[in-house]
């Protein structure tokens, strides 16, 4: 190898090794933060499972025989928890901007010498890490409130499928993370819009075949559809991970982190641009 | 050797044939609302005109100027954090708003309000910063003591919350923060305003053994004449964003003739300099 090519290799293992460094960093800062706020967080668990078992407890009220009431209100549950998961998510990625301009942390974030990459990966990598972790908690929770039998339930591939859809949700997390660098006032609440524009096109409580066509023809281009149709079958009926659900992940994620990461820079330019990254100071 | 030097001297994308900054027709503007032309109509607002200087590796520079004369534009556009609408900027050869992750691995900045994770302590703030720089765990766990002890803080202090410290104490993390990461460039944006006599008294000491012990570029934007007289070598006039003169404070004098710096910036512009306060200024000092 030539001089110049080993420089070359060198540097860049350099470079790799301080991102990773950085993507360390990311997700240290959110633990001291979660270990921080910890009490708040468990106040929101407890509106997340009062929230739920607002949803949960519908089974109860349609009169059906026990085993359909069992198996309607595993669905809901499994479509209540994807909706916190999501919500986890798209709160921590979108917040990778606007809780760092709220502390006034942000410009030195972004003036250090970390990819936008790392920056965005690691933030939203916490925050699907994070998010199972509370989804777990609160599938189990509000299921054994409400007394849900789960004998065929293959967790493995719920859990395994979640996982795999995280990949895009991060994606889709990545392209909201931009509104609040173009609207510092109202962006982060915007996050929020599309999480529940993409529940309910995904059927979160309901079969996609029951909306208008226009909606079941954007339900196909959701994640979220096929996170919620493949956990429903492993949690109900104890089915594995299916290729017909898994394939359809993959390519919107191969899709969405490119194309999240492209509007971000996006984003960040505009606000370069404009004086946006910050207003006061 | 020093933290500051040993890192610059191992940084390749250092040059020793240029100077540490050059800056050439430096523009900036920002647009605003302007109601009185209707509804969504802008107008342009220039931020800084065709500034243009270069400092000298291991120069300390003091930028004058009122609030919203364009200062924090400037350092904002030197630490990559704006883009401009025109001329260039270069850091250490570097051009600042293409090649910009060389330049953040030399610039470091310090500005006027603190800005930390409220909750998080002195050691978890500057820990997480580091690691964006490249330090791993390893090499903080030493570190970061050691450079709070340098900048006075008290060690009985650094597991507390940043909010239950005084704006003095939060300075003087921030001052750590930009040390810890080595730079060669140091950016400080009214570093001390806002501090009680005390501590703004020992953040200039500080500033002082940065100079004299490390090897440190620094540019000081401020509007305290008093403090930009005594740390720098030249001292600027950014007067509603064009820079008006920069050369040593002696110069200044003789130049217009006066015995103070506010003298000379009356000679200069033709106010007070305290007394302007404009619509304008104020969009500058918000976006600026």
């Amino acid at each position: 190898m030539s001089a110049i090519g080993a420089r070359a290799g060198a540097s860049r293992r350099a470079t790799l090794r301080q991102e990773l460094i950085g993507l360390g960093g990311i997700v240290e800062r959110n633990i001291y933060l979660v270990k921080r706020y910890i009490l708040w967080d468990l106040a929101f668990m407890i509106w997340t499972i009062a929230n739920t078992l607002t949803i949960v407890f519908i089974a109860r009220a349609v009169h059906l025989s026990p085993a359909r009431e069992n198996e309607l209100a595993t669905k809901l549950l499994v479509g209540a928890v994807i909706w916190a998961f999501l919500g986890i998510i798209f709160e921590f990625v979108t917040e990778t901007v606007a809780w760092e301009r709220w502390e006034g942390t942000i410009e030195y974030t972004f003036m250090a010498p970390l990819s936008r990459t790392t920056h965005l990966f690691g933030q939203a990598a916490f925050a699907v890490l994070y998010g199972l972790i509370r989804a777990t908690i609160l599938f189990f929770v509000v299921a054994a409130f409400i007394g849900i039998h789960m004998p065929n339930a293959n967790f493995l591939a719920a859990f395994g499928l979640l996982a795999i859809a995280s990949i895009s949700f991060m994606g889709i997390g990545m392209m909201t993370s931009v509104l609040p660098l173009i609207s510092p006032e109202k962006g982060a609440q915007l996050g929020f819009v599309a999480q529940g524009m993409m529940l309910a096109v995904s059927g979160v409580y309901y079969p996609v075949s029951v909306m208008p066509g226009w909606m079941q023809a954007i339900a196909k281009v959701s994640p979220a559809t096929y996170a919620l149709r493949g956990d429903r079958a492993s949690v109900v009926n104890g089915a594995g991970v299916a290729w017909a659900d898994v394939w359809p992940l993959l390519i919107i994620a191969v899709v969405a982190i490119p194309l999240g990461l492209l509007i971000f820079k996006r984003g960040e330019r505009y606000a370069k641009k404009h004086g946006k990254l910050k207003r006061s100071g | 050797m020093s933290t500051l030097a040993a890192s610059a001297s191992k940084n390749a994308s250092v040059r020793h044939d240029v100077p540490a900054v050059e800056v050439v027709d430096l523009t900036k503007e920002f647009r605003r609302r302007d109601r009185r032309a209707g509804r969504f109509a802008r107008r342009r607002m220039p931020a800084l005109k065709n500034v243009t200087f270069t400092i000298e590796r291991g120069e300390c520079v003091a930028i004058l100027g009122q609030n919203g004369s364009g200062k924090s534009t400037l350092v904002r556009l030197l630490s990559t954090l704006l883009i401009n609408d025109g001329g260039e900027a270069r850091i250490f050869g570097h051009d600042a708003f293409r090649d910009t992750r060389a330049i953040r691995q030399l610039v470091n900045r310090v500005s006027v309000e603190a800005s930390f994770f409220k909750k998080m302590s002195a050691s978890e703030n500057l820990s997480y910063a580091a690691r964006f720089y490249g330090m791993p765990p390893s090499e903080t766990r030493h570190k970061i003591p050691e450079i709070l002890t340098k900048v006075g803080f008290p060690a009985d202090r650094r597991r507390e919350a940043m909010e239950n410290l005084s704006r003095g104490m939060q300075q003087k993390v921030a001052l750590a923060r930009a040390l810890l990461t080595s730079p060669v460039l140091l950016l400080l944006d009214e570093p001390t305003t806002g501090l009680d006599p005390r501590s703004k008294l020992e953040v200039q000491e500080f500033i002082r053994d940065v100079r004299a012990k490390h090897d440190a570029t620094i540019l000081l934007c401020t509007h305290d004449m008093a403090e930009a007289e005594a740390l720098a070598d030249r001292i600027g006039l950014l007067d509603r964003g064009e820079l008006l003169f920069l050369e040593p404070v002696e110069d200044v004098k003789r130049r217009y003739d006066v015995e103070t710096l506010e003298q000379a910036f009356f000679a200069a512009t033709g106010r007070a300099f305290e007394e302007e306060h404009d619509e304008d200024d104020e969009y500058r000092e918000v976006f600026g």
